[in-house]
């Protein structure tokens, strides 16, 4: 034994164990899991929430000093990015002027035009100031950040924004600085508004930028009331010299004091930017995170044959989420801190982990015997896929430690990541998943059990009641199945709820001042009282609450009483002067914080104009410098331009407030029109998507009524259009087989008649026996049945075996019509006889399940046997009770002939034994009888042409393949015959053996026995298929066996069912495919006997298996159609059917399939699992199901429907209906 | 078996209507168009990611900046990639080796998001120098192909298409048509042929998958309809 096997042993049986104890305790496990996954993220509370906002950082400007790039030791909350020097330093002149006093005489434009004015002679007054001491002499240029060419795609603010030069931007830029243009610009508004960006913009504008102040609070307008003008001039320094600066402060400050400035000057903020994630970057972002999500889609696809699919999708996608984030919390703790963009990496760290084995273990634990004890299930499965589980995580992790050593940061960080993420996936998989999976599994189990049981024992249809639409995974169109998920979960209404509650939530979170303030100023403009108490300019508030400082003064009562006084006492102004009102230049706090005012991203805006990115690095803003200015009218006269009176000052009813108004009515009108519009569209979008009606129920859709249409959960119906099958009409009794080659139809009844049948017109050919006779509808033989009580079946059983042993006898029994032309002497059976074979074969299958039908088996075998013996001892006492005895248990399935346990023992000539078997090949009929007699009939003229008695046990499946027939009998054992023609002398004969089967009525036709195996099987035969040359047997003893056809010999023998073979299939192909009592389904190669694959499929026996070129389909007693992957075995979907009618399949072309069900056949589209079309048999066609059905060559099918058999044509315009 | 079953699928009677739709000239043509809009979309995307590194915090005009190549270089990737995703299975089916490593769509998908991986490591991870850069590209290809392809056709064809591609882009530059910023192989950066290569293997394994699953595409295809 080699290392590596001892190694895979030793792994398996850890598995095993493993399983074992997740199956066992899995509560516990499930809770200890979740504990670890909330211990391992714990630390991830530390980590700063993602997101590209600006972070903030104030520090003392008396003892600054630039901070070392390493860490110190006592960093104390200091923030990470807190390191090194900035990228500049902020230095910012806030300039508040206005025109004072204010009279009549000036325009509007002269709130601003001087004023901005000044903002030149600032602007000497700085560039040209000078500090000097013992180090030397210092101004502005050395010590500013200076700027090179501004970006290429730039080159319209070229002349506006300085280049080659110190980075100082004021509002004097949109006259490059130069009072003379200033002076010449007959339209100042204008000129401020040509560089507005044009529509809906968010971000910073260039105004915002050059004026360093919001636009509202500028002042720069026509119709300000306040007529106070506030701008920056804003000064990028790259390094610091607070002695400059110090003086600059003095300087401007003594130039134009600022009496009642409270602004302090004792801080300094840093600001830090995060990388910001543009719209370009995103588009691969968001590409990357589709494709994650498509990964995610495909892999739980896949996940299957489970209780609750989501449910274990859902684990899936946690085990790896919480992996990742155990991992990302792990790392933290111990000191990693993440450097990458989470959000960038998150979807390679998916991939990279992946969802496989998780899909591996769920598909290894389900296709384990379902028959096992769930702990050994998961156990089981465990072990199985652990050496290929171990395998995957070595050599990821193998492949991941060769990336840690390429060196490169960011790649060993990612696979640090990685190998963390991926051990804690193992581990997750191992603990959590495993046991999610196991807590499923077993209610599974239970369900299964629940329903195997049902379906056991209450064979009836109305009785099972857990057929629920729940089961119904009938497959629509994608776009229906959308639409009515989200009719069905209301997903729409919903997610519009839930966001508005959390966008009303926000706003009232938020900003819950601005609210206050609006409301109050709402309340106060409303009550007189309010209206007089307050200074009329104060009520501007109510639309730009944040805007107008005195109103959040209202609301912040402390500093105001300092500020009208002091106004008062400038004496510029008197109290009684209300209008007009002139200009206050107020300092209030809102003011010291003037960086805040500001959009903190117009700082990465202007430096990335220039190529200087912020991201991942801070800037410090400096406090800023006040500066009042105080014009005379005179001065605003002087700067007058020509054309400024043009602008007449605004019309008195206009007051600001009435505008404002507007502005309100104007929002409120827009609110309303968008509010219907979005009614409107609504209302479209509901009716394109819903437009059935849902409370009306006007016209009844036209088969609804029969109730039994298979619709899906949503009501769903499919067309139906009027097929009419044709009826073939003329057994008395149901029809028991049913054989075909295609030009003809023969069919045999319970009575044992044998009707030829032409399958295109559906013509009754022949009949045999033919001689005319009409057997009355045996009423005894159900009385006998309702009469029947199993507690005295004995009774009538003796009754009947000796009526049967008493005309078996022949002679005696001469009452009775002729049956029979070759027996004309025996015509006493036919009344009385044919009643038993219906009555023993449906008390059998409707035995109620409290009574035990093997004792009564037994019974009735020996009551035959007792029976026979002392009318007729012969031979055929091999035919044993003991094989009969479970056959009556399992009612007939599928095309399988039903094994009537029939009493009738052979006779020398027996009409009397039921026909178990048929075929039909050119025009020969091959009947196997439960005497074991094998006969061969004309079918054209219905003549016997040979008949062979060499087994005595009942055939209970025959093959006809070119000129051999071979026979299964009940004793397990496998005949071989050849058919040889023997030409009359006189006629033509071409050769002894006609490769197709075409036997004329004059040739002499010899059946032979040429080999018979003996015990084939141990126990019955069930299913005998011959296809390709081969002869493939299915058995209750649990094995498939492969014979050659030609010299009967046994290639194979397959075992792997743990149940009885109830269905097989083999086509030319050589493709051999066996479902079993055990809901397995085996798919097997013929020329090696390998199996290919072994799936699950049923609960429950499979009844009926059909193979196309790609799929494999399956039918079972649990009602369920299943369609699999032919070369995979995965199961591509299912179909639930109505209960008691998915039996019989039948496959028309590649992509059409038929099943027959309670009284209708159904056409389904096999690519979706469409139901295409339901055919309705007859008229009152409930409760008698179609089991069997044969596709004939020319696209026709043909079940049977009781007593009669049905040709339904399939039209040809099924195929289009797609 | 698997051969057999492609083989009689290929060549398998339908019905009249559905063999219309289902032929295989429908059906390569639906298939390259589908490819030739993957090999778009991902050039697309790719070049905005290279485009990147270079598009600062203020990215002027956003559409600029995603069809920032010329204008031929996505026809020419699509082509390229419906070329390939159609030569693949063709390949397979000469060779009379199917490709039979995972194939589903997730595996795909899993394949896609690497290939991306590779090219999102190529334009933003900061590497010593580009020989590391390039050996490290190379080594995540080979590990692309073997995680996801495992077959020696792959492997020939990719490397083939991939020195043809890089011979073609040598060509290019050298006849001037568009140039690298900072060339270290001959005209172009070195980690072309590695890229070239991973998406050869990636748009391989695509074109493979939709063989796989023609049938059931093109009726998804009328259904849509």
């Amino acid at each position: 034994m080699t290392v590596r096997e001892r190694l895979r042993q030793n792994i398996s049986a850890a598995f095993y164990r493993h399983g074992l104890l997740c199956a066992s305790y899995p509560v516990p496990i499930v809770l200890f899991t979740s504990a670890s996954i909330l211990t391992c993220c714990y630390p991830l509370l530390k980590l700063p929430l993602p997101g590209t906002g600006p972070v903030v950082f104030t520090t003392g400007v008396r003892d600054y000093t630039i901070p070392y790039h390493e860490p110190q030791g006592e960093i104390g909350e200091r923030p990470e990015w807190y390191r090194g020097p900035p990228v500049a330093y902020i230095q910012q002149v806030l300039v508040k002027a206005a025109v004072s006093p204010w009279d009549n005489t000036l325009v509007p434009v002269d709130v601003f035009r001087s004023p901005i004015g000044r903002v030149f002679s600032l602007l000497e007054e700085i560039r040209n100031h000078v500090y000097t001491d013992s180090s030397g002499v210092r101004s502005l240029e050395s010590l500013c950040l200076q700027v090179t060419d501004l970006l290429p795609g730039l080159r319209r603010m070229q002349t506006i924004l300085p280049e080659h030069g110190c980075l100082l931007v004021s509002p004097g830029n949109y006259w490059q600085n130069q009072r003379d243009l200033f002076d010449l610009d007959s339209d100042l508004l204008k000129t401020i508004h040509q560089h507005e960006p044009k529509g809906f913009h968010i971000s910073t504008s260039l105004r915002d930028l050059l004026f360093g102040v919001m636009k509202e609070h500028t002042g720069v307008s026509l119709y300000s009331k306040k007529r106070v003008v506030t701008y920056t001039i804003t000064i990028a320094l790259s390094s610091y010299d607070p002695r400059f600066l110090g003086s600059l402060r003095a300087r401007l400050k003594q130039l134009h004091p600022s009496l009642n400035c409270t602004l302090r000057d004792d801080h300094m903020v840093h600001v830090h930017f995060k990388e910001e994630i543009g719209i370009a970057e995103l588009i691969p972002l968001v590409t990357t995170y589709i494709i994650l999500f498509a990964y995610i889609y495909f892999s739980t696809r896949k996940i299957d044959m489970v209780k609750s699919k989501w449910g274990l999708a859902l684990a899936a996608v946690v085990t790896v989420l919480s992996s990742l984030l155990m991992s990302v919390g792990l790392c933290t703790l111990f000191g990693l801190t993440p450097t990458l963009n989470g959000g960038e990496i998150f979807p390679y760290l998916v991939v990279v982990i992946g969802l496989e084995n998780v899909l591996v273990l769920t598909k290894s634990v389900v296709s384990t015997p379902v028959d096992l004890e769930v702990k050994l299930r998961i156990a089981q499965g465990l072990s199985n896929e652990s050496w290929s589980i171990m395998k995957n995580v070595a050599t990821e992790l193998g492949i991941i430690l060769i990336g840690y050593f390429t060196l490169v940061p960011a790649i060993q960080e990612f696979c640090l990541f990685a190998v963390v993420g991926l051990v804690s996936d193992f581990f997750l998989q191992m603990f959590f998943f495993t046991t999610v999976l196991s807590i499923d599994i077993r209610r599974m189990e239970r369900l299964w059990f629940l329903l195997a049981d049902l379906n056991r024992r209450l064979p009836s249809p109305h009785t099972i009641t857990l057929q629920a639409p729940a089961f119904r995974n009938l497959r629509l169109p994608k776009r229906l199945r959308v639409v009515y998920f989200l009719a069905r979960t209301r997903l729409a209404q919903r997610i519009i709820m839930v966001g508005t509650v959390i966008w009303i939530g926000i706003l009232v979170y938020t900003d819950p001042a601005g609210l206050r303030t609006y409301l109050a100023a709402q309340v106060s403009e409303q009550s007189p009282l309010g209206e007089s108490g307050l200074p009329p300019h104060l009520g501007v508030a109510p639309v730009f609450p944040g805007g107008d400082p005195t109103s959040t003064l209202s609301v912040l009562p402390a500093p105001e009483p300092t500020i009208i006084p002091e106004n008062h006492s400038n004496g510029h102004d008197s109290l009684g002067h209300i209008t007009p009102v002139s200009p206050q230049i107020s300092w209030g706090p809102e003011d010291e914080d003037g960086w805040k005012h500001l959009y903190l991203r117009q700082w990465p805006s202007l430096f990335s104009y220039y190529n200087i990115t912020l991201a991942k690095r801070y800037i410090s803003i400096l406090p800023v410098i006040p500066v009042t200015l105080h014009l005379s009218p005179q001065e605003a006269i002087e700067t007058r331009h020509p054309q400024d009176t043009r602008h007449q000052p605004p019309p008195i009813p206009r007051t600001p407030d009435q505008q404002n108004d507007l502005t309100l009515y104007k929002v409120a009108a827009l609110g309303l029109a968008a509010g219907v519009l979005l009614v409107l569209l609504l209302f479209c979008l509901y009716r394109v998507l819903c437009p059935r009606n849902y409370g009306q129920n006007g016209v009844p859709h036209g088969r609804r009524r029969r109730g039994d249409l298979p619709c899906d959960e949503y009501g769903y119906s499919p067309p139906v259009s009027e097929i009419s099958p044709l009826l073939l009409r003329g057994h008395s009794m149901d029809i028991e087989c049913l054989a075909s080659d295609g030009m003809l139809l023969a069919s045999c009844c319970l009575a044992g008649q044998i009707r030829v049948w032409d399958a295109q017109t559906g013509d009754c050919l022949t009949i045999i026996p033919n001689n005319g006779l009409r057997r009355s509808s045996s009423s005894g033989g159900w009385e006998h049945r309702d009469g029947w009580d199993p507690m005295t079946m004995p009774e009538p059983d003796t009754l009947s075996g000796a009526d049967t042993g008493a005309c078996l006898e022949g002679a005696e029994c001469d009452g009775y019509p002729l049956r029979r032309r070759l027996t004309p002497s025996r015509p006493a059976l036919f009344v009385d006889q044919p009643d038993l074979t219906p009555l023993i074969d449906t008390n059998f299958s409707e035995l109620p399940p409290s009574q035990k039908p093997p004792k009564n088996g037994f019974d009735f075998g020996e009551l035959v046997d007792r029976a026979y013996q002392e009318h007729e001892p012969s031979p055929s006492l091999a035919f044993t009770p003991s094989p009969t005895a479970p056959q009556p248990r399992r009612p007939s399935v599928g095309d399988q002939p039903v094994m009537s346990p029939d009493p009738c023992s052979p006779g020398p000539t027996d009409w009397d034994s039921s026909v178990w078997a048929m075929e039909l090949r050119g025009n020969l009929i091959a009947a196997g009888r439960s005497s074991g007699k094998l006969e061969l009939w004309d079918a054209v003229e219905g003549s016997l042409r040979c008949c062979n008695e060499d087994g005595v046990s009942g055939i209970t499946a025959l093959a006809f393949h070119n000129n051999r027939i071979v026979a299964a009998r009940l004793n397990g054992s496998l005949d071989f015959f050849t058919v040889e023609t023997n030409k009359p002398l006189g006629a033509p004969g071409r050769g002894s053996m006609p490769p197709s089967p075409c036997y004329r009525s004059e040739d002499v036709i010899n059946c032979q026995l040429t080999r018979s195996v003996q015990c084939a099987h141990q126990k019955p035969i069930t299913v005998l298929r011959a296809a390709a040359g081969r002869v493939v047997t299915g058995s209750q003893d649990h094995t498939v066996r492969v014979y050659r056809l030609e010299d009967s010999c046994c290639l194979f023998t397959l075992q792997g069912h743990s149940g009885g073979i109830t269905s097989i299939y083999i086509d030319q192909t050589m493709v051999l495919a066996s479902g079993g009592q055990d809901g397995a389904i085996c798919l097997w190669d013929v020329l090696t006997g390998s199996r290919v694959s072994h799936v699950y499929g049923h609960r429950g026996d499979v009844t009926s298996l059909v193979c196309t070129t790609s799929c494999v389909i399956s039918s079972g007693l649990d009602d369920l159609i299943c369609i699999w992957d032919r070369s995979t075995g995965i199961k591509l979907y299912s179909i639930q059917q109505e209960v008691g009618c998915g039996a019989s399949l039948g496959v028309i072309s590649e992509s059409l399939l038929v099943t027959g069900g309670q009284g209708c056949v159904s056409f389904w589209d096999l690519n979706f699992g469409d139901l295409l079309q339901t055919v309705y048999l007859g008229q009152n066609s409930e409760g008698q199901g179609v089991r069997q059905l044969l596709v004939l060559e020319n696209a026709a099918i043909v079940c049977d429907f009781g007593s009669e058999l049905s040709l339904v044509y399939v039209p040809s315009v099924l195929e289009k209906l797609d | 078996m698997e051969d057999t079953s492609m083989a009689t699928k290929l060549s398998a009677p339908r019905g009249p209507y559905i063999a219309v739709i289902t032929n295989r000239t429908t059906n390569v043509v639906i298939r390259g168009t589908m490819l030739f809009s993957v090999g778009v979309f991902l050039a697309l995307v790719l070049n905005l990611l290279q485009v990147q590194r270079n598009v600062t915090l203020f990215p002027p005009d956003v559409l600029s900046s995603v069809f920032s190549s010329a204008w031929w270089v996505p026809p020419c990737c699509g082509s390229a990639s419906a070329l390939i995703g159609l030569l693949y299975p063709c390949i397979d089916h000469c060779l009379g080796e199917p490709h039979k490593l995972k194939r589903e769509w997730s595996s795909v998908m899993r394949c896609v998001a690497v290939f991306v991986g590779i090219n999102h490591a190529s334009a933003k991870v900061d590497f010593a120098n580009n020989v590391q850069l390039s050996l490290t590209l190379a080594a995540l290809s080979i590990g692309l192909w073997w995680t996801f392809d495992r077959s020696r056709s792959g492997f020939g064809l990719g490397v083939g298409i991939a020195l043809l591609a890089t011979l073609v882009t040598q060509l290019l530059v050298y006849n001037g048509v568009f140039q690298y910023t900072s060339p270290d192989f001959l005209y172009i950066r070195s980690w072309l042929p590695c890229i070239f290569f991973a998406g050869v293997i990636t748009i391989g394994n695509i074109g493979r998958q939709l063989a796989l699953y023609e049938c059931k595409v093109v009726q998804e295809k009328i259904h849509q309809d």
